[in-house]
């Protein structure tokens, strides 16, 4: 049903509507209110799972950590400082292949402390064996969870997931949102089958020790999980579509790609104002598109490539920083990775860290830095202060 | 072995886990010198050692060639030898 709702609460009714049986997270702004409501519907009946209060994040992810282990769909969120303090678990979960799902409002990291929006949180942990992916609005971040949750149990796959969206910009806007109904969303997403369960009756160990004999190995085989995700989240988006009529098959988007001189590429909430910028540039007879990426891990680099072929420049728009890096940002290697030999030239911008806004001139003001070939540096930095 | 998803492992013994591949220095004994004390058998923490028809052998499955066998030999019989894998 259509109705107009903050992003955390549309959020929270997906999380409630994918019937988690343990909840256990830690409030840290700006995911508060997700968690706030979720703590609503267990206590108002609405949702019949263990809320288990914890003393922080490290505790919140652990206590999901072993719920799932036990067998049970476990649903956590959490930001920024919280992310960061999870950070140890994050790994072990992936290691231990639990598909948990945890949406991320994405948040700028301390020091110095801000609580405004970048990717920088998410995009620090790329590395952890969860895959990843980016909602441009409440509707696609919505929908991203019931996706995530139908990709990450598939045995073949058996991996754990981000639903990534803007602190703030989304999850504290209000936008007309539609919500499925309990019986669309249990036919979409059937009951969870754990592929092994801590039991009594048949004991296991989850994440035991390996020597040198055989760890390589195990990374391979996280790796290979994470390569056959791919096809699953397509398929799972694809499922989706035909059910819901919104289609998230695809691991990006493109936006008047056809015949583009300079394309963009960004994640998140900027796609936004960047496709509204490029409908004022197409406007004034320059040629720019954007490719959004929806899935940051596992990365989509043949589907970039293809949707890169013949566009002369390419600005990537970073909202995180990896520091000390030539080009800056973390994304822009990957592109320019993907790439390779063809002669395009990909430029990474850093733009809008911290929660600093990027205003539709801003984009077009870094198309015609690529056009130069400036580029792999700060964007709209406050001279004057530094 | 195969692994299992998520390095799951049923309960076992940790004679299920061979340890030989820890090893950098092998032993061997000199059977001129030794007088079979039996000092080795007891001082391995692996219980790797053992006698067998008046020969010290060692189970190379499990010896982490850590040479506590050879420290503590009052013969000194026993001998440290780095091995190519």
């Amino acid at each position: 049903m259509m109705q107009i709702m903050e992003g955390s609460h549309a959020i929270a009714e997906a999380a409630r509507l994918c019937r988690p049986e343990v909840v256990s997270a830690y409030p840290i702004t700006p995911q508060t209110h997700i968690v706030e409501r979720l703590a609503d519907f267990v206590a108002d009946g609405d949702l019949n799972a263990e809320y288990i209060c914890v003393e922080s994040e490290l505790s919140a992810l652990s206590v999901c950590l072993g719920s799932s282990a036990a067998g049970s769909r476990v649903y956590s969120a959490t930001s920024s400082q919280g992310l960061m303090l999870m950070a140890e678990v994050v790994f072990n979960v992936a290691g231990m292949r639990q598909p948990i799902v945890m949406s991320i409002a994405n948040r700028a990291l301390g020091a110095p402390l801000s609580i405004w929006n970048d990717q920088q949180d998410s995009i620090s942990l790329r590395d952890a064996g969860w895959f990843q992916v980016y909602g441009e609005d409440v509707q696609e971040m919505t929908d991203l969870h019931f996706i995530a949750y139908r990709a990450a149990e598939q045995h073949n796959v058996l991996l754990p997931g981000f639903v990534c969206f803007d602190g703030f910009i989304l999850s504290h806007t209000y936008e007309p949102v539609d919500i499925p109904s309990q019986e669309e969303i249990d036919a979409y997403l059937p009951p969870y089958v754990p592929y092994n369960k801590l039991d009594a009756k048949a004991p296991l160990s989850m994440g035991m020790y390996a020597t040198p004999d055989y760890y390589h190995e195990f990374r391979y085989e996280l790796d290979e999980a994470m390569t056959r995700s791919a096809d699953v989240i397509s398929a799972a988006g694809k499922e989706f579509a035909e059910m819901f009529g919104r289609d998230y098959s695809g691991h990006i988007e493109n936006y008047r790609m056809d015949d583009a001189d300079v394309a963009f590429i960004a994640m998140g909430s900027l796609c936004g104002t960047v496709k509204d910028a490029i409908d004022e540039m197409r406007a004034d007879g320059i040629k720019a598109g954007l490719v959004k990426i929806r899935t940051y891990r596992p990365f989509p680099a043949k589907e970039i490539a293809q949707a890169l072929a013949g566009v002369p420049k390419v600005a990537v728009l970073e909202k995180n920083i990896s520091l000390g890096s030539a080009m800056k940002g973390a994304v822009g290697p990957e592109v320019k990775d993907a790439v390779t030999g063809t002669g395009i030239d990909v430029y990474s911008y850093v733009v809008g860290l911290g929660g600093r806004d990027i205003r539709k001139k801003d984009i077009r003001a870094i198309a015609a830095l690529a056009e130069k070939g400036v580029g792999n540096t700060f964007y709209g930095l406050r001279t004057e202060v530094l | 072995m195969a692994l299992r998803i998520g390095c799951a492992a049923a309960p076992g013994k940790a004679r299920d886990n061979k340890t030989g591949s820890w090893r950098v220095f092998k032993p061997e004994v000199d059977m001129e010198k030794c007088i079979l004390c039996g000092t080795c058998i007891l001082a391995c923490p692996e219980t790797a050692v053992s006698e067998v028809d008046g020969t010290i052998t060692f189970d190379l499955d499990y010896c982490k060639g850590c040479g506590v066998c050879a420290a503590e030999c009052p013969r000194e019989a026993i001998a440290m030898i780095q091995e190519e894998k």
